[in-house]
């Protein structure tokens, strides 16, 4: 499978995913200049962690002007399986690709730890390879990671709503990823993954910045773009302390290979 | 800035060339093209610092009056913290060669050591302590950009930073904004730029009250092959300035480095740079791409006195000369004059020299990237520094001038006077404890032993992904290598009470339990780099306790094989209440690798059994204490903290027995015989094995110590042999079946090892004196800082 990951200026996780999916996962993969107005054939895109554009002004809120952005949001809206990871997770709010923002951590501080994530779905492209209320352990590192939406888009993130009947038919009209959202993906939240605590209950210290619901990854109604704050990059070899984002990767792969 | 051991004078002569006569300097000599009159001239540079016999000095190599911006570009150079003028004949006397060192210290702007497999790694640790103690936040950042410099100025990427920071009492409120500012600068800039920050140290005491620490240390990556250099050459090659643009920030910070702190030293913020990562992250991007195309021929980072040093150093290096225009220079501030363009020390800015032919495709690099790239000047033959203004000449010093005729101090030196009383401890008037666990919980929650998590967790110390030994986790960092069987450990150490009693033994015992530290994770030491902070060098007594500390330093480098591969100096750390303790800070790093991965002639390499932590692992495991304690109470935080005393003598390092424990502790780790290793330093073997008991929060585990088996020496207070803190002590854990191996290695290895105890239980139980849950142990220890610090854990 062929990965684009986009790089901004300022981005500093590229290295480490490109890492992951070419020496780990032995996939091809590419780093796209944000200046590229296509991508290159890619089957699928990865928008990784940093401080694009120094998170001046807003985390993201340069990066999103960047020419690649058009590209993404055209391949997102075709189907195409978009991962933003930690800043790309911001980009993907600030493009409109996901819903809501991120405000700063409660704490005003910059936390880099491993949390604990229940798996809230599996029946997406990235969560195909875990099981229901499996709980990953992964790491965050992120300013602003608070995730903040209003009430109304809450509940639509949340509630058993059916998917959009027009965009999940746009997305099975899709060609470059091939993934169609289940049956089972219709009437699920969007939410795909929680911060809790190592027995899988969402308690207010095991949610280390404040987001609203526990909400620390979010897919659009679709099921084909994803943005989650903790780095499955930081976590896919037993060297790391942990192999669990390694499931993330996976999933992907599995659900382009059979497309 | 590279510190000490200037070994480039007279290129020009070696080269059988003669610098060509002094060409007819133009009049007037002014800034601004105005006359400046020689009183003006002279108040600038005593504003430098600059002596009434440097200035005749000055006079004599120009054979004339200096121009304004001569007077800045002489006062900088010839500033303490650039010329390193009090420090240099006892720099001389480190240790600097090895066969891993690739190149003399002093010589580039970072320490290089070579790894194997055609890697080295290039290494330096700098001070930024001034502009922190005025303003933290913006002191600590730049200090962690300007390293970054060093490092990929060289041609390797940063892969790590470490720290190492002092501060007075946390009672103090002002201690807790310089904290918490300078914390949150390392943070955001070193976050920002995805190079992670992977250890350090902080201690606290009250002679850091008024001008805290910030020591800064960085690791990179580069293959051997494509290491960079700092010179000039080939005449007629473009000089090109790149990076961010030139502001007033900054003006004169070399110069404020080199003075003590006063109360009106809040005048001086504006020396603080204001430091951009965003930009930075670019720099070290573009600059990497552009060493990588080969069209680069030497560089060099604008850190202290930043232009004019660049413009200085890189033609003294390369035997050649420099002429620049800076009125080419970009600016971010109209109305500066040449004088404050060359001393400006804005940040991420790089110098330079580049192929002729190739200049264009060097400039669209650093386009891409949205910084400037700007010709300012090439590269000449006369071994002259010219700097114009729009073709008007404002400055012409021969290159020679100001890199090697820079001053040589032979300062007076004298013993404290009250050294000898401070070294008098006379134990019987120490009380013992009554209540053994609380003072054990009370050295645990003392915020220079207690858990740091709170700071680190503000750091990204995971990007790169090659951090497999997390922060508070062993006794130094440590990073794989990735596509290499082998990881590189790296570790700050410092002690300036034990220093302060005695710098010799002091120097020593932070070399020691640098190298102790990297050997407890299995590495093998390899070599330092040595930030060394002291007061004001023209005290005799300040001298004295330098002078002592490198004789300490050095001879503990030369009985471990530790070369000094650079560092830097940092003096006048002072305020109205005094000197800093003397306190060098050791960065030292270290190699794990399978012993006989160098030569593997078999292809078979043995499975090294992977880094040492300090956790303890494992119900049943045994464990063994390394080393001899002794009735060792001076200068120990427990002396400090329960007793409220600075004094006595430190513990003494044997050096011998220190590396043979070194050794053996590489090879058992090696063997994949250690569980857990961890060496006893503050608040000596009680604090180590309560620290062993909860490094995992998330599985504390117990242990059983029985005391009486303690190899000690006769007679010994039980308050010492808690909490002394004798050298050469590791507590390591294994196996049960691994025991009597174990054992029977170290007696070959003349390393002392005995069984104390065994881990297990939800106690720590330690003789008849100790028996306390370790979730108390594991409160004491991680909420000593965050609750004096008056935050709330996240």
């Amino acid at each position: 499978m062929k990965f684009g990951i986009i790089v901004f200026p300022g981005s500093n996780c590229d290295q480490d995913c490109l890492y992951v999916l070419r020496d780990v996962l032995k996939q091809s993969a590419v780093r796209l200049w944000h200046q590229s107005t296509d991508l290159h054939g890619c089957e699928a895109v990865v928008l990784p962690g940093g401080f694009s554009y120094g998170d001046y002004l807003r985390t993201g809120a340069i990066a999103r002007l960047s020419p690649v952005m058009d590209a993404v949001s055209a391949f997102a809206k075709d189907g195409g399986l978009v991962l933003g990871i930690c800043n790309g997770f911001q980009i993907l709010l600030e493009t409109g690709l996901l819903p809501g923002v991120m405000s700063r951590n409660t704490s005003l501080r910059f936390i880099c730890r491993f949390v604990n994530l229940r798996v809230e779905r599996t029946d997406t492209p990235f969560t195909n390879r875990c099981v229901e209320g499996q709980i990953l352990r992964l790491p965050i590192a992120h300013n602003e990671g608070n995730y903040t939406v209003d009430e109304q888009t809450l509940k639509s993130i949340q509630a058993n709503r059916p998917v959009d009947s027009s965009q999940a038919s746009e997305a099975s009209r899709g060609t470059r990823s091939g993934f169609r959202p289940t049956g089972k993906a219709r009437g699920t939240s969007q939410v795909v993954f929680r911060y809790c605590d190592a027995q899988g209950q969402l308690t207010d210290a095991a949610n280390p910045n404040g987001s609203i619901d526990a909400i620390a990854g979010l897919c659009n109604p679709a099921g084909n773009v994803l943005g989650l704050m903790p780095h499955p990059e930081r976590s896919a070899e037993p060297a790391l302390g942990s192999s669990d984002g390694r499931l993330i990767f996976e999933s992907m792969i599995q659900s382009l290979t059979h497309a | 800035m590279s510190q000490q051991i200037r070994v480039r004078g007279n290129q020009s002569r070696a080269r059988g060339e003669h610098p060509p006569p002094p060409t007819p300097y133009p009049a007037p000599l002014s800034a601004s093209g105005a006359s400046v009159s020689l009183e003006q001239l002279k108040r600038v540079a005593r504003s430098h610092n600059l002596t009434g016999e440097q200035w005749n000095h000055v006079v004599r190599l120009l054979g004339r009056q200096p121009t304004l911006t001569e007077v800045g570009i002489f006062g900088v150079m010839w500033s303490e913290h650039c010329s390193y003028g009090s420090s240099k004949i006892y720099l001389r006397t480190l240790p600097t060669s090895g066969k891993r060192v690739l190149v003399p210290a002093g010589k580039e702007n970072a320490g290089l050591i070579d790894l194997g497999d055609g890697l080295a790694v290039a290494f330096k640790i700098e001070s930024h302590n001034h502009p922190s103690a005025v303003e933290p936040h913006a002191g600590a950042a730049t200090g962690v950009g300007g390293i970054l410099r060093d490092i990929f100025t060289m041609g390797a990427r940063p892969i790590a930073l470490l720290n190492s920071l002092r501060f007075g009492p946390l009672d103090d409120p002002r201690t807790r904004f310089l904290l918490t500012g300078v914390v949150r600068g390392i943070a955001d800039y070193g976050n920002c730029t995805g190079v992670p920050t992977v250890g350090g140290e902080i201690a606290f005491d009250d002679c850091y009250r008024e001008n805290p620490l910030v020591n800064v240390m960085c690791l990179g990556l580069v293959e051997r092959g494509r290491i960079a250099h700092g010179a000039a050459k080939g005449v007629g090659n473009p000089v090109l300035y790149v990076g961010s643009s030139t502001g007033r920030d900054g003006l004169g910070g070399a110069s404020f480095a080199s003075r003590e702190i006063t109360d009106s030293s809040e005048a001086d913020r504006p020396a603080v740079q204001i430091g951009d990562p965003f930009a930075e992250k670019c720099l070290i991007e573009a600059t990497l791409e552009a060493l990588a195309s080969g069209a680069v021929i030497g560089l060099q980072d604008m850190g202290a006195a930043g232009l004019t040093c660049s413009t200085c150093e890189m033609p003294a290096r390369g035997g050649t000369g420099i002429e620049i225009d800076v009125a080419q220079v970009p600016r971010r501030e109209s109305g500066m004059t040449p004088y404050e363009v060359m001393l400006s020390e804005s940040q991420e800015r790089m110098l330079l020299v580049v192929k002729r032919q190739r200049l264009e495709s060097i400039k669209q690099i650093f386009a891409t990237w949205g910084l400037h790239a700007v010709e300012i000047g090439r590269v000449t033959a006369d071994h002259r520094l010219r700097v114009k203004d729009h073709g008007q000449l404002v400055a012409e010093i021969p290159v020679r001038a100001l890199a090697d005729e820079t001053p040589v101090y032979r300062r007076p030196v004298q013993r404290p006077a009250d050294l000898t009383a401070a070294q008098r401890l006379p134990l019987h008037a120490l009380p013992q404890p009554r209540d053994w666990a609380g003072t054990l919980k009370q050295l645990l929650a003392s915020p220079t032993i207690a858990n740091k998590s709170f700071v680190y967790e503000q750091y990204d110390h995971m990007v790169q992904t090659s951090t497999v030994v997390l922060p508070g986790r062993a006794d130094a960092a440590v990073l794989r290598l990735k596509g290499a069987n082998k990881w590189l450990a790296a570790t700050t150490d410092g002690n300036g009470r034990y220093c302060y009693l005695d710098p010799c033994e002091g120097g020593k015992l932070a070399v020691a339990e640098a190298a102790r530290n990297v050997a407890c994770v299995g590495a093998v030491p390899l070599a330092i780099t040595d930030c060394l902070n002291f007061g004001n060098p023209e005290d005799p007594q300040i001298m004295w306790q330098f002078k002592e500390c490198v004789r300490g330093i050095a001879q503990a480098c030369r009985a471990f094989g530790t070369p000094v591969t650079g560092g830097n100096v940092s003096f006048y750390n002072e305020s109205p209440r005094g000197a800093i303790d003397p306190t060098p800070v050791i960065g030292m790093i270290g190699l794990i690798q399978t012993a006989d991965s160098r030569q593997q002639t078999s292809g078979q390499a043995e499975q090294h059994g992977g880094p040492v932590t300090m956790g303890f692992k494992g119900a049943g495991d045994a464990i063994v204490l390394l080393g001899t304690t002794r009735q060792e109470l001076g200068g120990s935080e427990y002396v400090s903290l329960v007793h409220g005393r600075r004094a006595g003598k430190p513990p003494r390092v044997d050096l011998a027995a220190e590396r043979a424990l070194q050794r053996w502790l590489v090879a058992a780790a090696a063997r994949g015989w250690l569980r857990s290793a961890h060496d006893c330093s503050d608040g000596g073997l009680a604090v180590a094995i309560a620290e062993s008991c909860v490094a995992d929060a998330e599985h504390l585990i117990g242990a059983t110590i029985q005391l009486s088996r303690v190899r000690a020496t006769p007679r010994i207070r039980t308050d010492a042999l808690l909490f002394g803190e004798s050298a050469g002590r590791v507590v390591v854990s294994c196996a049960a079946s691994i025991v009597d191996p174990l054992l029977t290695s170290a007696r070959q290895h003349h390393v002392p090892a005995t069984i104390i105890g065994q881990v297990g239980g939800e106690r720590l139980i330690m003789g008849n004196v100790i028996q306390v849950p370790v979730g108390e142990l594991n409160d004491s220890w991680r909420q000593g800082l965050v609750s004096r610090l008056r935050v709330t854990a996240t």
